[in-house]
Parts: C-alpha cells; structure tokens; sequence
C-alpha cells in the first residue's frame, strides 16, 4: 500500500523561526517583570525612609522588615501558614463544589434549549447579586462556621465554570453531531464521547477563572463569617486593628501566593489532559 | 458510449438500486427554496459527481440522500441502511488518536473491541495511513487527515457514500492524490457515490454520471455520462477526449448559473 508522505509530523517546535537562542528568550520574558518589581521596591523604601517621619513608618514598613517579622519569624509564620491552610481548605473544597454543581448545570442546560432559557437568567443573577446583600441569608442557614464560607467561595466562583462548560458543550462541530446521528447516538453517548471530551479545554479555561475567584471568596467570606480556625482573612483584619503593618503585608503576600498556586494548579492539570492532543505518537 | 468494457463491468456488476430521488425539493422553514424538482437513479458500482456553484444546495442534496436533512417535496428513496458521509473538513476528534478514530464508527454501532480494531485496522491500511495509527490529528497534515476521515467513512463498509468536498481544502497536489486513491477505493469497493465537487476536472476524473446543478433554487441543468473505463490513470485529464467533456461540463455551468 501507499504510505503518506505528503507531510511528516512536525518534530522540533523549539526553534519556530531560528535565530533567537534560548536563553536570551527566557531572559526577555524574565527581565521585564523582574526589572519592575525592583522599580517597586525602591519606590517602597523611598516612601518608608524619605516621604515618612519616622512615627509614621509604621504606615508602609520598609521591605525587609515585612519579611523580617512576617516571613523569618518563627511564631508570625506559624501563625500565618495556619491560616493559609485553613483558607486554601476553604477554596478548594468552594472551588470544588462550583465545579461539581456549575459542570452538571451546564450539562442540563446544554439538553435543552428550554432549560438553557430556565436556568440561566438565575445564574445571571447569582453572578451580579453583591455577596454581601446575601450574607444574612447564609449566616442564618449556614452559621457562622466554614460551611457558611464555603458557601461565598461557592457563590463567587460558580459563574465562569458554569458559562465556559456550556459554551464548550454547545460549540461541537454541526457535522460531528450528524454523524453521531446517523450512528443512532443517544444523548448520553454524545454528551460522552462528544460534548464532554469536547468541552475540556472550555471547561478549565472557566476553572482557571475560577480558582482566582475562590481565594478572593474564601477570604472575604472570613470577614463576615468568624467561627472556627482562623484563616487569611481574619488575619488580615486581627493585624489591621493592631496596626502591625508589616504582618498585614506579609500576610497579603500569602493571599496572592494562595491564588497563583491555585491558578498554577488548575492550569497544569488542564494542559495535562489535553497535552496528548497535540502529540505525533510513537511510529508503528 | 457504453462501448468501453470495463466501465460495463463495474456497472452491470450489480444494477441495485442504491438510492431513487423522485422530484425532490427542499424548502427550509425560513422560506429559501435550496433544492427544487431532483430526480435521479443511483445504482451499486456507480460514481455520480454534482457540480455547480457555491450556494446551489449540494450539501442540502447530501444531506436529503443521507436522510439527515429530509426533503419538502418529492420523495427520496434509500434503500441501504448504511451511509458513509465525507465531509469537506476531516471532523476527526482532536482527543482521539487516528486509531480510536476511525474506530469510532464503529463503536457507535456496538462492534466488539476486536472487531473495531480489525475494521479500523483494514480501513487504515486501505488508506495508506498504517504506522501513523497513534497520531493525534493535530500532528498530521490536511491530506492525511482527510485520508482518516475516509478511513472512518470504510470502516463500517457503506454501499453508499456521500462524499461533501471532501478534498475542496486541499492543495492541488494532494487532491490530486487522493482522487487517484479514492478511484482505486471505487474501483475494489464498488460502492455508490455521490461526490460534490467545485473541480470540474476532478469530478470527470472520478465520476461515472455528473450532474450540473443551477444556482439557487439548486435544480438539475444537464446530465453528462463520463465513458472512460476504470481504473482510470492520471493521464487521462490530459486525454483530448477528457477536455472536450470538460468544457462542455463549464459550458452547461455557467449556462446554469446564468
């Protein structure tokens, strides 16, 4: 038999137009970022040092004694990664229900056309509605406890995930789906070997959303909701009104530390799922 | 012009009737009338090409043939369960390899594994895709992700196949390929076709009957019967005899789209 030759898989995707070693193109997306953020701190130490009298350095500490007090010290660290891990706890489990309840609306809503029209303004709606209008509401069903702020992450973070699914599960080619027609195909073989698979890359674009919108949840859920083990929120809130601002900072660096991680790790699964898409498998 | 024997040997091979359509139209609920009055008989061993321009309701033609998109008016007569449909993109499922692919079929209609991987197996090597059975469609080229799709198309053996452009994003070179290798498919298959077609060259290479549609509403201009036996060698396009038909196929074109 023939073989196809008309064109071999592509083998080296590292060096797409040549010239620019590796190096100098890691040092130009490292640089940039990298140079601003030392721009930064100078300009931090210049307000600490020169723009504020010394009672009221307190208002902005200089860099290193946010990590001097918040970072090095043994007990403040403690203190801290405590409550980090009680809000990344908050989070994901938030993050996780979003996932489990946003997926299966999309799935019902991606049924029907009339289910889509039901349910969606009420998704809308959830979206737009200021969590703290809500917060009364759950206090008095949830308590004051973790559930109540699981609650709030699940609240913030559920829209994406809803919106990017279904656009995924709507967005299948027209002539896949004729052919799964003139195969007999049922609605749960579509969704399964179809929709779903198809929706993959929708449905973690809508989580990397997601994950941010789940920190910011966890900790504001912490300032209405202050039962249980204390996590960033109420820290924040506990140096602030002991004006330690250097442990305020510190602890803000932990926050955004928190929702990277989360994106990271959203991220990374997602691309592993779909990374076997783009391979030119082993030969024979 | 029935004189050439082996055009008579894969036609008279089997005279079942395939497909019937009896004054076929196609009015769409919006009001735009795609198709209007098609009649034509479409028996095993044959290649009927329709060519006309874009817009004219070719596809909407296929999609009646395949029972997908049912006509208004007139009546289409299918009498083979099994289609094989073409499309003019590949349609292949990017989480899927090339293997799992054209098994899919397959597997739609509840086939064992074995018996998937068999077809599938088969189906590939009829293709000339053997060795790249665990690439991920991203990873090959249009040509060898149309030769997939066809690939797809043979696995569940379809006395009729309706083949949409399948090579209309192609390059001329590897069009011209996989004409050859859809000729040589025809010719040991002997299934039925209807190819759709912009390339007038590439539907006199394939087709055993071609049929000029007008522009909308799609209606038949003129039916042509292409003599030459099969197989047929790539010379043959440059065979006087090949552009006479040819031209007179773009003649009975632009009289329709007039």
């Amino acid at each position: 038999m023939q073989t196809a030759t008309e064109a071999l898989p592509r083998e080296d995707e590292s060096a797409p137009n040549g010239k620019t070693p590796r190096w100098r193109r890691a040092a130009w997306s490292v640089l940039p970022p990298l140079g601003f953020f030392l721009l930064v701190l100078g300009f931090l130490y210049l307000v600490s040092y020169v723009l504020l009298n010394p009672q009221r350095q307190f208002l902005l500490p200089p860099p290193h004694e946010v990590i001097q007090n918040g970072v090095l010290d043994r007990a403040n660290l403690k203190e801290q990664l405590h409550a980090l891990w009680d809000t990344a706890k908050v989070a994901i489990i938030g993050l996780a229900i979003a996932f489990v309840i946003g997926t299966s609306l999309a799935i019902l809503m991606s049924q029907a056309k009339w289910i889509e029209r039901t349910l969606y303004p009420y998704a809308v709606i959830v979206q737009v509605t200021p969590i703290l209008a809500v917060v009364p509401l759950i206090a008095l069903w949830f308590g004051y406890d973790i559930q109540a702020r699981v609650v709030v992450c699940v609240i913030i973070s559920i829209f994406p995930i809803i919106t990017n699914t279904l656009y995924g599960l709507l967005t299948v080619d027209s002539n896949l789906h004729d052919l799964f027609t003139l195969h007999n195909a049922g609605r749960w073989r579509r969704l399964r070997k179809l929709q779903l698979p198809h929706a993959i890359p929708d449905i973690f674009v809508g989580l990397r959303v997601s994950a941010g919108l789940s920190v910011i949840g966890a900790i504001v859920g912490e300032f209405f909701f202050r039962q249980g083990t204390p996590g960033l929120g109420r820290l924040l809130d506990l140096y602030r009104a002991r004006l330690q601002t250097d442990l305020l900072m510190s602890t803000l660096l932990f926050c955004c530390l928190l929702g990277i991680a989360m994106f990271v790790l959203v991220g990374a699964i997602g691309n592993r799922l779909t990374r076997s898409w783009f391979e030119s498998g082993g030969r024979g | 012009m029935s004189a050439h024997g082996s055009a008579a040997a894969v036609t008279d091979a089997s005279t079942s009737e395939v497909i019937v359509f009896r004054n076929a139209g196609k009015v769409f609920p919006d009001g735009t009338e795609a198709v209007r009055d098609v009649s034509f008989t479409l028996r095993r061993g044959e290649f009927l090409s329709v060519v006309g321009p874009s817009g004219c309701g070719k596809s909407t033609l296929l999609r009646m043939a395949s029972g997908l998109g049912p006509q208004t008016s007139g009546e289409v007569e299918r009498r083979v369960d099994n289609v094989g449909y073409v499309f003019q993109d590949a349609t292949l499922l990017p989480w899927r390899t090339v293997q799992k692919n054209v098994e899919l079929l397959a597997e739609l209609d509840g086939a064992s594994g074995a018996e998937r991987r068999r077809l599938a197996a088969e189906a590939i090597g009829l293709v000339g895709l053997s060795g790249f059975e665990n690439h991920y469609p991203k990873a090959l080229s249009g040509g060898m992700r149309m030769r997939a799709s066809v690939a797809r198309a043979l696995t569940t053996r379809p006395p009729l196949f309706l083949l949409d452009e399948p090579f209309g994003a192609l390059d001329e070179i590897t069009r011209g390929t996989l004409n050859e290798e859809l000729m040589r498919l025809f010719v040991s298959e002997r299934f039925a076709a209807i190819f759709i077609t912009h390339s007038i060259s590439e539907a006199v290479y394939l087709s055993s009957r071609l049929l000029v549609m007008s522009s909308r509403p799609g209606h038949i201009v003129q039916e042509f019967h292409v003599p030459f036996p099969y197989p047929r060698s790539p010379e043959l396009r440059f065979d006087a005899e090949f552009g006479r038909l040819a031209g007179e196929v773009s003649h009975a074109l632009r009289e329709g789209h007039a």
